[in-house]
């Protein structure tokens, strides 16, 4: 449903449980012959499009590169949590509620797992916390965006989701182990996210009119912010002008430029919002039979870098709340710790059958 | 998904901001049973100041929708790996000895149950 790049989360991650065995002995040759020609084990792990496990020998740009990129992707999730849980306790009812608070409890999961793939490369969860909230490293910029009406939440899980799914799909077949591991993970999660805010935006385009009218505005405000998501423009000329695109792609972390992405998600969406009989803000939007594709207007990219460097409107918001909950939460890390330490001075330790 | 191979990095600082408490929690590795019959299978892992809070982590992190019947944590540090620069040598004993694959064998396609 999301692009043809997912990998089924139930096929197993090993050739031993596959029993793909004469496959996995003829990659491992080729990566030995690799290896005996370039002399270097990464290299040719990558030639043969196997992947890099922690410990593996990896060139210091490639593990600074990953643990930036995971470490800007989990501090994502994590307040990714804040415009939707804004609205927890004012969902319409007890169905959306329930809905609401799972979708959050799985951002903070997915941010466990991520910071989880993160720590494989050397660096410790809590020094990358402190670096998000002393603002060292950033999070994805869209959720510097308020939440201004319950219609945002249908909008964010259509449209922001949607194009989350779009960029961490083709994660899951990432150079890096861990890395892809935790996608798949976070994929096979977040398909019900996309879903139910779509569902919420179904609901309301078929209601009274001043509910068609605040899925229409919420979604005119989601729009452009969301095709923002895949990044500035990378291929073309834009491929010249530097950026990471071209090293990451080499290195088998990215697997599709951020404008290919991008034209995916629009193709995907808008036979979508018809659908839904909601308006993409978009005057340029039409088909182009010769490519195949929807063309769409020139982005702002002003508006993204304006919202990145600390100007969105909820920027101070998002890093002081979570800041808040961070220390306000400090007493039950502290409990917690004298609680091991007393049980470990009283107890022989029980073994698990 | 962490994998025991990579010990926590200590020697951080800590910070004002109460994220030094966490630090000195150590690494566990959570395995899941995904239903009776299979074996427990590596998930990822979480830090947790002792075994029970593990457990109870393991299962709001890992099983949020029935992926398990059963769980285990380990401590990542209980945990003895092979080295990947030993990687070549330690597994060579295998890499010659391709008659211990059935389809290594030479047999008419016509006989059945072979």
């Amino acid at each position: 449903m999301y692009g043809n790049d997912f990998i089924d989360p139930d096929e197993p991650l090993n050739a031993a449980e596959s029993g793909a065995i004469d496959e996995a002995v003829t990659a491992a040759a080729a990566a030995l012959a690799q290896r005996s020609k370039s002399g270097s084990a990464f290299d040719a792990l990558l030639a043969a499009d196997q992947r890099i496990e922690p410990r593996d020998e990896m060139p210091d740009a490639y593990r600074q590169t990953l643990v930036r990129q995971i470490a800007q992707h989990a501090h994502s999730e994590i307040i990714g949590m804040q415009p939707e849980g804004n609205w927890i306790s004012r969902a319409p009812s007890l169905r959306r509620k329930a809905i609401l608070m799972a979708k959050v409890q799985d951002e903070a999961g997915h941010g466990l797992y991520l910071y989880s793939a993160a720590e494989t490369l050397g660096v410790d969860r809590g020094q990358l916390l402190d670096m998000l909230h002393s603002g060292r490293q950033k999070y994805s910029s869209i959720f510097n965006y308020p939440t201004l009406t319950w219609a945002d939440n249908g909008a964010i899980g259509w449209l922001v989701d949607g194009a989350a799914i779009m960029n961490q799909v083709p994660l899951c077949r990432c150079s890096y182990g861990p890395y892809a591991r935790a996608m798949i993970r976070v994929c096979k999660e977040e398909s019900f996210h996309q879903r139910q805010g779509f569902e919420i935006l179904w609901t309301l385009s078929r209601g009274t009119q001043a509910q068609k009218d605040m899925a229409q505005d919420a979604v005119n405000r989601w729009w452009w912010p969301s095709l923002m998501m895949f990044g500035p423009p990378d291929t073309g000329e834009a491929a010249t002008t530097g950026g990471h695109t071209a090293q990451s792609m080499a290195w088998g972390i990215k697997r599709f430029s951020n404008d290919d992405l991008r034209q995916k998600f629009v193709d995907m969406t808008v036979p979508q919002a018809h659908k839904l009989g909601l308006t993409l803000p978009d005057p340029d939007l039409r088909f182009n039979r010769e490519r195949g594709h929807w063309d769409f207007g020139a982005i702002d990219w002003s508006e993204l870098w304006r919202v990145l460097k600390g100007d969105g409107a909820c920027n101070a918001e998002r890093i002081e709340h979570r800041l808040a909950a961070h220390n306000e939460g400090a007493w039950v890390r502290e409990a917690a710790n004298a609680y091991a330490a007393k049980q470990e001075r009283s107890q022989q330790p029980e073994f698990v059958a | 998904m962490s994998t025991p191979e990579t010990k926590g990095s200590s020697g951080v600082g800590s910070s004002a901001n109460g994220s030094s408490a966490e630090r000195s929690w150590p690494l566990w590795e959570v395995f899941v049973r995904g239903k009776r019959g299979l074996s427990h299978v590596h998930v990822g892992s979480l830090h947790a100041p002792d075994a029970v809070m593990a457990l109870r982590n393991g299962r709001d992190v890992y099983t949020r929708r029935q992926e398990g019947v059963s769980l285990w944590v380990v401590k990542s540090s209980d945990i003895t790996a092979s080295s990947p620069d030993e990687r070549d040598s330690f597994f060579d004993p295998a890499a010659d000895k391709v008659y211990r694959h059935p389809t290594f064998y030479d047999v008419p396609e016509d006989v059945e149950y072979l």
